[in-house]
């Protein structure tokens, strides 16, 4: 059973801002859609290994980097906040 | 222009005999998206520098550079990176952002020499049955315009149903490319997964999204898959094209599954229709002499609840990105955290929100053995049932769909109702096998044809054998 409270708590982990009428929709929608995956109960599976699952990604090395700066302007002008050449944020200490 | 006969093969063919350029077919799609878009929705944006490009694609017919793909007109998705082009997902939280870099789709195309024209509208981030979850407003099918034309490829579907572009290009991560096609009664190819770089496409759930062509034939998704596909450094799940072994085959061997699939609220999901014009495509098979058996795959009824665990997880970590601080929305709080609480409050959209928290849900300690854990496992017996259906039948044909489109709200207060749409579509996204889907018959419901589609699967890296099963389906040369 999902509470309002559940839904809070997953709101807070996920960094989302609720309103009180998404937080209603939210706890009867997240109920339906628990309520229906829970039929993987049926199924009987080893569960000792766990697994990440087949698609993976396979590290490279961290080589050959391109030539530094060169795509620094066209990140920097996506960023809503900016001072020199860095991204700005607010302070976190 | 003849719009609606025209394959990539005839244009590559009249530019070369000079009968129109690339500049004259790109201005001919501007006026049916100036006639149809206002109505339809399906483009948020025909870009500015369309003719430029197309211009440099004449060009290359000038020189004798061309190649099959040069001049031809494509339009994509808003969840695809096209460098300098606004890209967005159809989301509130990238307003604004510019693409940085190229898709790697884009550079291939490109190179061919293709004409991008244009962006299409989406369920914001590939979430969604339906291109209603558009922050931009849904687009409508362009068969009856009180429906919805599928999703989340909506916009990139309803373009080529509707002439406003020859082909596109759309995302598939549970059947965003396949189930609007069938609504829509056009071709649409997920392929095997890793089989198209996933660069510069816009995560959603990463072990499961899969670019992939729409067009009004089968001839003319080959000719796009033949260019976009092959593995990319920058995606290291790409694949090269020989990883999978292929079994010879001379005549495909059909095979049906008998399906026993969880009911939702009682029947009403399941459109008779369906089951009419599967049996329908399978005696045409016959017809064309095909070999059709019935298959056994008895863990598919749990492909929909263990991909609504497995997707809502990845993309619950894919989208922590977006926080207001590296690119679009930004919502001012009183520090850095409460930054990022207003603008993914503010940005994101109702079902993007849900499947944000479904998949912190399930991944939350006390919850994953349940859920995740649990959802991979059946992911594996899913894949082990394929493998096995595999070693005797070449292709699996299904329907598509449950029924045709459905009408705009109709199910959209019923996310449950929603998902189920991805029945028949999400098992290809599970299994990272190849699916397409084929125009097959129609329904007429209050004196509108509603198409139908049915689906061909293969094993992996056997697009060739969806492409030559598909043609001889549709009676393409």
């Amino acid at each position: 059973m999902i509470e309002k409270k559940d839904i809070e708590h997953l709101a807070k982990l996920s960094r989302i801002e609720l309103t009180e009428s998404d937080n209603q929709g939210l706890t009867k929608d997240i109920e339906s859609i628990l309520g229906y995956v829970d039929q993987l109960k049926e199924v009987e599976a080893d569960l000792t290994e766990k697994k990440a699952g087949e698609n993976r990604n396979v590290l490279r090395e961290d080589e050959n980097p391109h030539e530094s700066g060169i795509h620094t302007k066209d990140i920097l002008k996506e960023a809503p906040s900016t001072e020199d050449n860095f991204i700005k944020v607010k302070n976190i200490l | 222009m003849d719009l609606k006969n025209l394959s990539i093969k005839k244009v590559h063919e009249a530019m070369i005999n000079g009968e129109f350029t690339s500049v004259d077919l790109v201005n001919e799609y501007k006026k049916v998206y100036e006639e149809k878009n206002g109505e339809l929705n399906a483009y948020l944006e025909f870009f500015d520098d369309a003719i430029e490009q197309a211009k440099e694609a004449d060009e290359k017919f000038k020189d004798g550079s061309a190649v099959l793909m040069t001049g031809i007109p494509v339009a994509i998705k808003d969840n695809i990176l096209f460098k300098g082009h606004k890209a967005g997902a159809a989301s509130k939280v990238l307003e604004g952002y510019t693409a940085t870099y190229d898709a790697d789709v884009i550079k291939k195309l490109r190179e061919a020499g293709a004409v991008i024209i244009g962006r299409t509208n989406m369920d914001e981030f590939a979430m969604g049955a339906s291109t209603e979850n558009s922050a931009y407003g849904p687009t409508k099918n362009p068969h009856d315009t009180s429906r919805v034309p599928g999703g989340s490829s909506g916009g990139s579907v309803a373009a080529v149903a509707s002439d406003m572009a020859l082909v596109t290009l759309g995302s598939d991560t549970g059947g965003s490319i396949r189930q609007p096609s069938a609504f829509c009664g056009v071709v649409g190819l997920k392929p095997t997964y890793g089989s198209v770089s996933r660069s510069g496409l816009m995560a959603m759930g990463s072990s499961l999204d899969c670019i992939g062509p729409i067009g009004k034939s089968v001839s003319d998704v080959e000719a796009v898959f033949e260019t976009i596909k092959g593995k990319d450094e920058m995606d290291s799940t790409s694949i090269p094209d020989d990883l999978y072994e292929k079994k010879n085959t001379k005549k495909p061997v059909i095979g049906v599954p008998t399906i026993n699939y969880p009911k939702y609220k009682g029947d009403e999901q399941w459109d008779l229709a369906s089951n009419e014009n599967l049996e329908k495509a399978v005696k045409k098979f016959k017809d064309l002499g095909y070999d059709v058996k019935t298959i056994e795959l008895p863990n598919i009824r749990y492909s929909v609840p263990a991909y609504y665990v497995v997707m809502p997880a990845e993309v619950s970590a894919n989208l922590s990105r977006f926080d207001g601080v590296k690119y679009g929305l930004h919502k001012d709080g009183e520090n850095l955290i409460d930054d990022y609480f207003k603008t993914r409050g503010e940005g994101l959209g109702a079902e993007v929100k849900r499947r944000v928290l479904v998949g912190t849900y399930v991944l939350s300690a006390g919850y994953a053995d349940q859920y995740y854990y649990k959802a991979q496992a059946v992911r594996d017996q899913i894949r082990a049932d394929y493998k096995k259906a595999f070693e005797n039948v070449d292709v699996i044909l299904t329907p598509t769909t449950a029924g045709p489109a459905f009408k705009i709200g109709e199910k959209i207060n019923d996310p449950v109702a929603m998902y189920l749409e991805d029945i028949f579509t999400s098992p290809a996204n599970m299994t990272g096998l190849p699916a397409m889907s084929v125009p097959s018959g129609a329904v007429s419901v209050n004196g509108k044809n509603l198409p139908l589609g049915v689906q061909l699967m293969a094993s992996h890296q056997r697009e060739d054998l969806l492409f030559k099963v598909g043609k001889e389906f549709l009676g393409e040369k």
